[in-house]
């Protein structure tokens, strides 16, 4: 384990210095997909804190959407600083994920059909965020109102490197509280219920506080993490920040990785924005749409060949050899 | 206060779209019912067909008829092929994993169809009349499509009832363990269910095209509709997907009149998450 420390702190040393490497040109284009990747990798970790426990959310981009959009609007209509706004996004966002999972739990929605409904909540969001064009620019989506120059209260900066670090300690956060969640008595109360909600409960698991707690949760950071978005790019878009689309990428990301390890969100992130970049730069604007179609392919092959994501599998092997290898919770 | 000829037209114009919803709806009931993985691509399947129409009708100068026939092939062909390709590897699979492959197979599909054919809107140009009936207007493709799907859904019915594959759909559909002990094979079961689920995909591209405009992004404006409608009606169950399909197209027409477009919407989600809470087992079922 100690050894696994070592690397982790090298890691974070080297990750400390990127943004003093003299890269020249490059370096604003490497900052830029750091930071794409330190943001939507808390995302995906928001997300599999629900998931790895079988509540497969597929309307995450609800509470990113709501968590972007909050902030945004209360700065630029009101001069709320997004930290307060931050607050106050937060307060929504958890309204909403408690109006979502009680019912749920209440009602023992699961499997196909928690998914389909969070889907709903996910499209009703960026519905909503479209039909009030008057406030929210619709479909064209709204510009972040520049507090001209670098501010602390307006959370604008011209220099990468803050966001960069910014990115980083979020990014931190975000694993420490899955580690911190992991090592948890309600880690075992979650297993047992996505295993067999009815036996949890006649154990003692209270399952509807702990599938809210858990929803609650994930909720607020997918927001926090939303919201940080909003701010590097200052441009909020509806089909970028909610609804279907941005919901299923979040979760292909996660799967992608293994969303059984502490790493697999990030790695899978990481490797669908590093896919998405290098495509990118490959073909151009020549080939618009093949980065994608390579990216679909992939998914496909690797969820019939990885089923516990890249990272997960690799993970799994490593550990084969010492002790048998722990049986993943089945997602109900 | 709107005009009630407005109400009326809308509550008309929602009933025919809700034949063909209904159509897409029991193709992907049917392969949910039978193979129990929800197939998040279906809608991305009648948007390739609706291509393939658009390119032999309007490119080529096919008739119609002809284009249509040949959607449905393409479908049938193209549901087999998923399956063969994508479902029967995660048969055992987690269920996760199962809705993500097919959402692997959604991004492949949209994007491909970017690549291919760019995101412009498409359409085949048929000079059909517009028909005027008390003060409203209705479109005779719509009429059509309305009708063309009706039959299409007894036909299907006729064929899940009165032959000999068809009850063999329905009892893999009832029981899946307990088929496979008498002695069918559930694998030529699944692979007629997803022929037959595609070539209802191809018919619905061939209504579909003559109404709407196709791009590649008209699986994310019909898909999670359509999902929608399967679940309200109860999964698997077709009578209850056939009902939910003229619900939410009444709600969505009507709402659209009354409000906006995108409130119609709104108001048919959220209608169907309150439904999904009140009544789990779908509009039709009972509650367990």
């Amino acid at each position: 384990m100690s050894g696994g420390r070592g690397l982790l702190a090298a890691l974070l040393v080297i990750m400390l210095a990127v943004p003093f490497v003299p890269m020249g040109g490059m370096q604003q284009y490497m900052l830029h997909v750091l930071i794409q990747i330190f943001i939507w990798s808390f995302i995906g970790g928001a997300w599999s804190l629900m998931g790895r426990f079988g509540l497969v959310s597929l309307g995450h981009g609800a509470f990113l959407g709501l968590g972007a959009y909050t902030t945004t609007l209360l700065w630029n209509f009101f001069g709320l600083t997004p930290w307060l706004g931050a607050v106050v996004a937060i307060v929504l966002t958890a309204a909403l994920a408690v109006v979502v999972a009680y019912p749920c739990s209440r009602f023992q929605v699961v499997g196909h059909y928690f998914g389909l409904v969070t889907l709903a909540v996910g499209e009703v969001i960026r519905l909503l965020i479209i039909a009030e064009r008057d406030w929210t620019g619709g479909s064209l989506g709204l510009t972040v109102r520049p507090h001209g120059g670098d501010s602390l209260l307006a959370l604008q900066f011209a220099d990468k490197r803050v966001f960069y670090y910014g990115g980083l300690v979020l990014w931190a956060l975000g694993l420490w509280v899955w580690h911190r969640l992991d090592r948890s008595m309600a880690r075992s109360a979650m297993e047992a219920i996505g295993e067999d909600e009815t036996a949890a409960a006649s154990v003692g698991v209270h399952v509807t506080r702990f599938k809210i707690g858990i929803t609650v949760l994930s909720a607020i950071l997918t927001a926090v993490g939303g919201i940080a978005y909003a701010q590097y790019i200052a441009y909020v878009n509806p089909d970028t920040l909610a609804g279907i689309g941005v919901s299923l990428r979040i979760v292909f990301a996660v799967v992608l990785g293994g969303m059984y390890a502490l790493l697999g969100p990030t790695v899978g992130t990481a490797l669908t924005i590093a896919l998405a970049e290098v495509l990118r730069v490959v073909f151009g604007v020549t080939y618009v749409g093949m980065a994608e179609t390579i990216y679909g392919l992939l998914l496909i092959v690797f969820i019939i060949f990885l089923p516990s994501g890249i990272y997960g599998s690799i993970a799994d092997l490593l550990r084969r050899p010492r002790a048998a290898a722990p049986v993943a919770p089945a997602p109900a | 206060m709107i005009d009630p000829i407005f109400l009326a037209e809308a509550a008309v114009n929602g009933l025919l779209l809700g034949g063909v919803l209904a159509l897409l709806a029991l193709g992907l009931n049917l392969i949910f019912g039978v193979i129990d993985i929800v197939w998040i691509a279906y809608v991305d399947l009648v948007m390739i067909c609706m291509y393939a129409v658009y390119f032999l009708v309007q490119v080529y100068g096919w008739p119609i008829w002809a284009g249509s026939l040949i959607s449905v092939v393409l479908g049938a062909l193209l549901g087999v092929g998923v399956h063969l390709l994508i479902i029967s590897p995660i048969l055992g699979s987690a269920p996760v994993n199962q809705l993500l492959a097919t959402g692997g197979l959604l991004f492949f599909l949209q994007s491909f169809a970017t690549f291919l054919w760019t995101t412009d809107h498409r359409s085949v140009r048929l000079t059909l009349p517009t028909l005027e009936f008390g003060g409203m207007f209705l479109s005779f493709a719509r009429l059509i499509a309305f009708a063309v799907a009706l039959l299409v859904m007894l036909g299907l019915y006729l064929f899940l009832r009165h032959t000999y594959v068809g009850t063999a759909i329905r009892a893999v559909s009832q029981d899946r363990d307990a088929m496979a002990l008498m002695g069918a094979n559930p694998r030529s079961v699944y692979l007629v269910t997803s022929a037959v689920g595609g070539a209802l995909a191809g018919v619905a591209a061939a209504l579909l095209i003559i109404q709407y405009s196709v791009h590649p992004f008209f699986g994310a404006a019909f898909g999670p509709l359509t999902f929608m409608i399967c679940v309200l009606g109860g999964l698997g169950n077709m009578v209850g997907a056939f009902v939910a399909s003229f619900i939410m197209s009444e709600v969505i027409s009507i709402g659209g009149v009354m409000w906006s477009t995108e409130m119609g919407y709104v108001i048919a989600f959220v209608f169907f998450v309150v439904m999904i809470f009140a009544r789990p087992g779908g509009i039709l079922g009972r509650r367990t």
